[in-house]
Order: C-alpha cells, then sequence, then structure tokens
C-alpha cells in the first residue's frame, strides 16, 4: 500500500505489477480510482462557467458526452487536467486529480464571481472503478442493462451495473478499451467483487497504481504533479490539442496566444531508450555532454521493451529523431526522441 | 511468510550465502522477503567471472519495477561464475530465489568469516 493524496492505495495486488499490466493489455483489469475528485457544476450559467475555466471547447459536448481538457492560470500553467461530463445541457461532472481536489475547488469557487453557477463537491459520495482492456466490453455487456455498443469512445449513460445504478462511460487513462463507473460510495466495494467475479473465466484482474503508471506513461498520458504542473505551459506539456482558442475568452488563453507567436522554451519529449535501462523521475537528460533536462515519468516499458521516460527539454531538442541520453546512476545511456504514443497497439475506442 | 532456509547465511543487505559441495566456494543471492518487498525484477547487472570484491562492495545491481537496488558483497572473494539464465528471465529471483533464482558464486578469501554473518535464527528476527 501507498499513501496517496490522503488515500491508502494499493501499488499492485499479489500477481505483481507486470502481470497486472498485462491482463490489461491482453484481457482486462479493474482499478479502484475512487480517489479521484468529483465537482458538479450546475445552473444557467454552467457552461459559460466551465468554458471560462478549462481551455477545451465545452460547447461542442453533447449530454452523454465528455472531454479531456485543462484548468490553467493566467501564465498558461496547468491548475489540473480533468475530465469533463456534459450531464445535461445546465450540468456538467468535472473529475479531478485527488493530490489537486481542494486546489481546484478553491479555484473553481474565486472565478464563479457573476456566473449563475453552483458548484458542489461530489468526492466523498462518489466511487470510481475503471474496467479496462481489450476484452472490458465483453466483461461489463452481461452486468448492465446500457447498450454499450452505443458508447463510442468519451460516451457515458446512466443505468445500472449488477443492479448498482452507475453512471457508466466508455473512457480511461490506459490506451485500452474500457469503462469507467461512477457509483454512489457504499456499493461500490460490491461492485468491485461482482466484476471481478464475472470477469475472472476470462482473466479479469484487480490492478494498481504500478499498473497504472506504466499503462499510461506507455501512452504518453501525462500525469499531474510528475509531469504537468503550474509552471509549465499547456503548450510546453504538449497539449496545444486541447486549447481551443476561436471559442472566446477562457483563463489562460492570452498567455498562450503570446506564447503560440513567440515559440515555446521547453517541450515535454517522449525519449525511448536504445540501450537497456530502466528511466526513473530525477534522471538527467544530456545531450553533448550537457544537462537539458530532467526525467519526469520513466519505466521499462513491457509493450515497447525498452526504457521509455518524458522529460522538458529545450524546444530544439525535443523533435523527433534528436539523440540523447538519459544519466542512469552514473551512466549515459543512449536514446532519442519519439514521437508519443510510445505503445501503438491499445484497443482504445475514439 | 517469507522462507528463511537453516544452514545458510545471512547479510544486513537480505542477500543470502549458501554453501556448495566446495568449501571455499559460496553461492550468493538475494532472500526471499528480498524478493517480496522489490517486487517485480526486470534486470540485474551482473559482474563477470575473474572481478573481485571486498566485504560491502557493490558487485551489480537489481532493477525492480518499484526500485533499483545494490547488491553488496557478502564476504571478500573473486567471482567463479554468474547466473546467466537471468539474462532471459530475470523473474526467477522472484519465483525461485533460493534456487534457479541464485546470482554469484564466490570464491571466498577466508570461509571461516562467515561466522561474522547471521544464521537463519538471527536474520528472521531482523525481518520480524
Amino acid at each position: 500500500m501507498v499513501a496517496f493524496a490522503g488515500f491508502e492505495l494499493p501499488l499492485h495486488y499479489p500477481g505483481g505489477i507486470r502481470e497486472e499490466h498485462r491482463a490489461v493489455r491482453k484481457v482486462a483489469g479493474l482499478f479502484d480510482v475512487s480517489h479521484m475528485g468529483e465537482f458538479e457544476i450546475r445552473g444557467p450559467d454552467a457552461l459559460a462557467l466551465v468554458q471560462y475555466l478549462t481551455a477545451n471547447d465545452a460547447s461542442a459536448l453533447k449530454p452523454g458526452r465528455a472531454q479531456y481538457s485543462l484548468l490553467l492560470n493566467d501564465r498558461g500553467g496547468i491548475v489540473d487536467d480533468l475530465l469533463v461530463y456534459r450531464l445535461a445541457l445546465g450540468a456538467f461532472l468535472l473529475v479531478v486529480n485527488a493530490a489537486n481536489r481542494v486546489k481546484d475547488r478553491e479555484w473553481i469557487l474565486s472565478h464563479v464571481g457573476n456566473f449563475d453557477a453552483e458548484l458542489t463537491d461530489r468526492s466523498d459520495d462518489y466511487a470510481l472503478l475503471a474496467l479496462q482492456g481489450p476484452r472490458a466490453d465483453e466483461v461489463l455487456a452481461p452486468l448492465t442493462d446500457v447498450d454499450l455498443g452505443s458508447l463510442p469512445g468519451f460516451a457515458f449513460a446512466r443505468g445500472r451495473v449488477l443492479g448498482v445504478d452507475a453512471l457508466i462511460a466508455r473512457t480511461g487513462y490506459t490506451g485500452e478499451d474500457g469503462f469507467e463507473l461512477y457509483v454512489s460510495g457504499p456499493r461500490a466495494e460490491e461492485l468491485w467483487e461482482g466484476v471481478l467475479d464475472a470477469g475472472s473465466g476470462l482473466g479479469t484482474v484487480p490492478a494498481g497504481l504500478g499498473a497504472r503508471d506504466a499503462l499510461r506513461l506507455e501512452m504518453g498520458y501525462a500525469l499531474y504533479g510528475s509531469d504537468l504542473d503550474e509552471e509549465h505551459s499547456a503548450l510546453e506539456a504538449g497539449l496545444g490539442w486541447v486549447v481551443k482558442p476561436g471559442k472566446g475568452e477562457f483563463v489562460g488563453c492570452r498567455a498562450l496566444a503570446v506564447e503560440r507567436e513567440r515559440g515555446s522554451t521547453w517541450r515535454l519529449a517522449g525519449i525511448r531508450l536504445a540501450e537497456r535501462g530502466f528511466p526513473r523521475p530525477g534522471h538527467e537528460v544530456v545531450s553533448d555532454g550537457h544537462v537539458v533536462g530532467v526525467v519526469t515519468s520513466g519505466t521499462l516499458s513491457p509493450s515497447v521493451g525498452a526504457g521509455i521516460a518524458l522529460a522538458y527539454l529545450p524546444t530544439a531538442l525535443a523533435r523527433p529523431g534528436s539523440r540523447l541520453a538519459l544519466r542512469v546512476r552514473g551512466r549515459d545511456l543512449a536514446g532519442e526522441v519519439v514521437r508519443l504514443p510510445f505503445y501503438r497497439g491499445g484497443s482504445r475506442k475514439g | 511468510m517469507s522462507e528463511v532456509p537453516t544452514g545458510f547465511r545471512y547479510t544486513d543487505e537480505h542477500e543470502y550465502v549458501r554453501p556448495t559441495d566446495e568449501a571455499d566456494i559460496f553461492t550468493v543471492g538475494i532472500t526471499d522477503y528480498a524478493q517480496g518487498e522489490l517486487g517485480d525484477i526486470v534486470f540485474l547487472e551482473l559482474p563477470e567471472v575473474g572481478d573481485r570484491f571486498e566485504k560491502g562492495d557493490v558487485f551489480g545491481t537489481i532493477e525492480a519495477v518499484k526500485a533499483v537496488s545494490d547488491l553488496y558483497t557478502p564476504l571478500a572473494g573473486e567471482v567463479v561464475a554468474v547466473n546467466a539464465a537471468l539474462d532471459d528471465d530475470p523473474a526467477l529471483v522472484n519465483s525461485d530465489p533460493y534456487d534457479a533464482g541464485w546470482i554469484v558464486e564466490l570464491r571466498l578469501d577466508d570461509p571461516a568469516a562467515l561466522e561474522d554473518l547471521l544464521d537463519a535464527d538471527d536474520y528472521e528476527a531482523l525481518i520480524g
């Protein structure tokens, strides 16, 4: 168990990180991610408030659809990354990182101002289970009244899973097809047991933070607190695709417009090692004998079969094909910048 | 409970020293407790046959998903064999630490110094 944002979370279950990783890539794994924070925003100005506070275009969401987005500060730095679910025309569910829950809540409340909208922190009411893997669909379909075939990627529906009321979303953080199940806290444990029971025949296993970290890193998904922070902008983090400057004014848009014009100083880059090694956060990135960056996330990727890492590099060095080294325990291991994701075999839809 | 065979010697660094048929040659590996703490082992950096190490020297490293650890020489000696099977299957250290997952064989300079290491009872007490 490891302490994480006030929760005790399993790094892995008895099968071990590697076995859990394999199960998610081949069959399915079940993660308990109930620590995530959930806010509901409701009211006549709910859309206007979400549009003002997040970088993606929430007006493009129909009820029943979700999008990845960012809360930015005035400098374009990242306050948090999140999923925005449109529950109804005037109601949104924002799912934020556990460690940022209090900060985000204060941040949003400080901007409510004249918007006619109300934030409710539902984090303590919701539990969240993530069933992820190419066969997640097969595992979940017999357990629910929701027609999963009608849910493309980033769509969700309300329904029942094993008799428990749930919001069922085709979202995840592993690069595989899968579902996130938002349920009321007291019913979560029976749902956990029930889904594992039902899926065990196919090879569904419980999976912990260790496997989740390797899976997301293989997809190049940045993790807040490791790869994302308030000091690096959304553009530097490689999340320019999330930012929709055409949608109207939002917090951070001016700073990002200036940065787009002038060019970014840093860029979060994916590095793949050519030599055997296990990159870890804090390892230095070396180019021509000079330290040019520091690893923010790293692993020895089971799916890629090589050491992979993310690091902020000077923009000129961050281009795919750029050769550099990671200094691992005093030795420089050769590698190069590669296009993300590191792993392209996932079953994710949409 | 972790397995702690009797008849072996142990170090504070969770290595075991196991007698072989030859009086001055001993097999060195990490204990069942240590492999359990490390979790999935993904590769090892090992010395070469003929390398010499003093007591306490780092003779290799063991890379697990969770963390990397140094391997410390339990007693001064020369490496006379390295477990090549670990190159292809480092997880042997997890699945069978005392047999197929052995790491090196050392020819000890002074086998009598084994008395300075922990016995099974001492080691069990250490890992509680």
